[in-house]
């Protein structure tokens, strides 16, 4: 029995949407922590926190986001926690926002003159003071373009977890498809709720980006970061 | 815990697992020359006076840049035969990398023409240089070289993207252990090893890159 692709099918996807948003903010705001103790990492003093917080970074941004989702999922389950697709997904996917935020807000510390840290030495702040009170308030205005950047690589990345069966978008998508056998109607609708999420993000960015152009504040360019999923 | 690792199950595959590899090494190899190819004709249509040419090609680049590869992937395959047009898993999964591709490396090379400065074409025209000749050599071979870096790095993130054509069954490195993990259940094995060959060929091509840039452009000293 083939079911017809109506409004109900429609308002299912879209229903869908509220795990797709909700698994892009966990792991956004999970990613953010990790993160932020990355990019912190990067710029530690000790060489030997720089080289781990680099070799984190090359990993992650080295292997397939599919691989971290699949070994996050049955490595759990190898150490006998309960094998759950949704913590799997959002545990990978805060890994993997971890590495390119901690890269993208490397960049956004480095960019800050070196005046600015010898200005905080010279009022006798210790290290992580300088970096706390002096340069991560200045970074931060230049992180935001690339950061909201990222947002939308992670929002659509989190497609992929429907491959390890969470029930996101996407998986909602084959269940659809399953039913109705309407493969281009179900994909175009999905690729159409994706983008109306995504695109307002990607404008955003790209005009809070020329923004800064026009104060004279580059925002540093992370090549590596030009999102793909 | 009671479970024992069993990597010699992937030693005896292994010969198995260098075949998949190269199968994602030239599947990605020529969705990077593909890609490459449609950027190229993307900016140059940007660049042109037509507005509705630029408005299409500015509508597939959002419309990439803005959804998900997989998304992309499945309505290729799935969604084009009930159009009329039936691909093997093997070419759906080449059209897709090459259309996602094609969308990022307009945007690039596009920025890396605009960066030409445009006295450089005032000074082709006025040397009598065919148009064809001012864009190859005077717009275009000066713009891929400023922007070769972030080529390079869109075209290792599709060689990592391709890992998710395996699940329309399209023939590489993910797909081959995926065939293997389903006649001897060691899936953590499997897909730890092969997320090491997926690192050694991202390192290999940002080497393989850095080489190219060196040989190819190097003696262009004054890099913008």
């Amino acid at each position: 029995m083939i079911r017809e692709f109506s409004l109900g099918e429609v308002w299912f996807l879209v229903l869908a949407l509220r795990w797709t948003i909700l698994l892009t903010l966990v792991a956004f705001f999970g990613g953010a922590i990790g993160g932020l103790a990355v990019a912190v990492l990067r710029v530690a003093k000790s060489s030997a926190l720089r080289g781990a917080a680099t070799v984190y970074i090359k990993v992650l941004q080295g292997t397939p986001l599919l691989m971290q989702l699949y070994l996050v999922y049955f490595g759990a389950s190898l150490l006998g926690l309960a094998t759950n697709a949704w913590v799997a997904a959002a545990l990978a996917l805060t890994l993997y926002a971890s590495a390119f935020l901690g890269e993208i807000w490397r960049g956004c510390i480095q960019a800050i003159p070196r005046v600015q840290w010898e200005g905080a030495q010279a009022l006798a702040l210790g290290h992580f003071l300088q970096l706390r009170l002096v340069i991560l308030p200045q970074a931060l205005r230049i992180a935001i373009p690339p950061t909201v950047g990222f947002l939308v690589q992670l929002l659509k990345g989190t497609s992929l977890a429907s491959i390890i069966g969470f029930t996101e978008l996407t998986r909602a998508a084959q269940m659809v498809n399953n039913a109705t056998f309407r493969p281009f109607a179900t994909y175009a609708l999905v690729a159409v709720l994706y983008f109306v999420l995504c695109w307002p993000l990607s404008m955003s960015s790209r005009h809070l980006e020329r923004r800064l152009d026009r104060e004279g504040m580059a925002a540093p360019r992370v090549g590596t970061v030009a999102a793909n999923t | 815990m009671s479970y024992v690792f069993q990597f010699s199950t992937v030693w005896r595959e292994l010969d198995h697992l260098l075949l998949g590899a190269w199968l994602t090494l030239r599947l990605s190899a020529l969705a990077m020359a593909l890609g490459l190819a449609v950027g190229i004709a993307g900016a140059q249509v940007k660049a042109s006076s037509s507005r509705i040419l630029r408005g299409v090609v500015q509508g597939y680049v959002e419309a990439i840049r803005n959804t998900p590869f997989l998304v992309q992937l499945l309505l290729i395959y799935l969604g084009l035969p009930s159009l009329g047009l039936r691909l093997t898993p093997d070419q759906a999964a080449l059209v897709a990398m090459v259309v996602n591709l094609g969308a990022y490396a307009t945007e690039i090379v596009r920025a890396g023409i605009e960066a030409v400065p445009k006295g450089q074409i005032e000074a082709g025209r006025s040397l009598g240089l065919k148009p064809w000749h001012i864009f190859r050599f005077v717009v275009l071979m000066p713009a891929l070289r400023t922007v070769f870096p972030a080529l390079g790095s869109q075209f290792i993130l599709v060689m990592l993207a391709s890992s998710v054509v395996s699940v329309i069954s399209a023939e590489e490195l993910t797909a081959v252990a995926d065939t293997i993990i389903a006649r001897n259940f060691r899936s953590f094995e499997f897909y730890f090893v092969i997320t090491g060959i997926y690192l050694a060929m991202s390192l290999g091509f940002q080497a393989l890159f850095a080489a190219i840039d060196h040989a190819l452009f190097a003696r262009w000293a004054d890099r913008a």
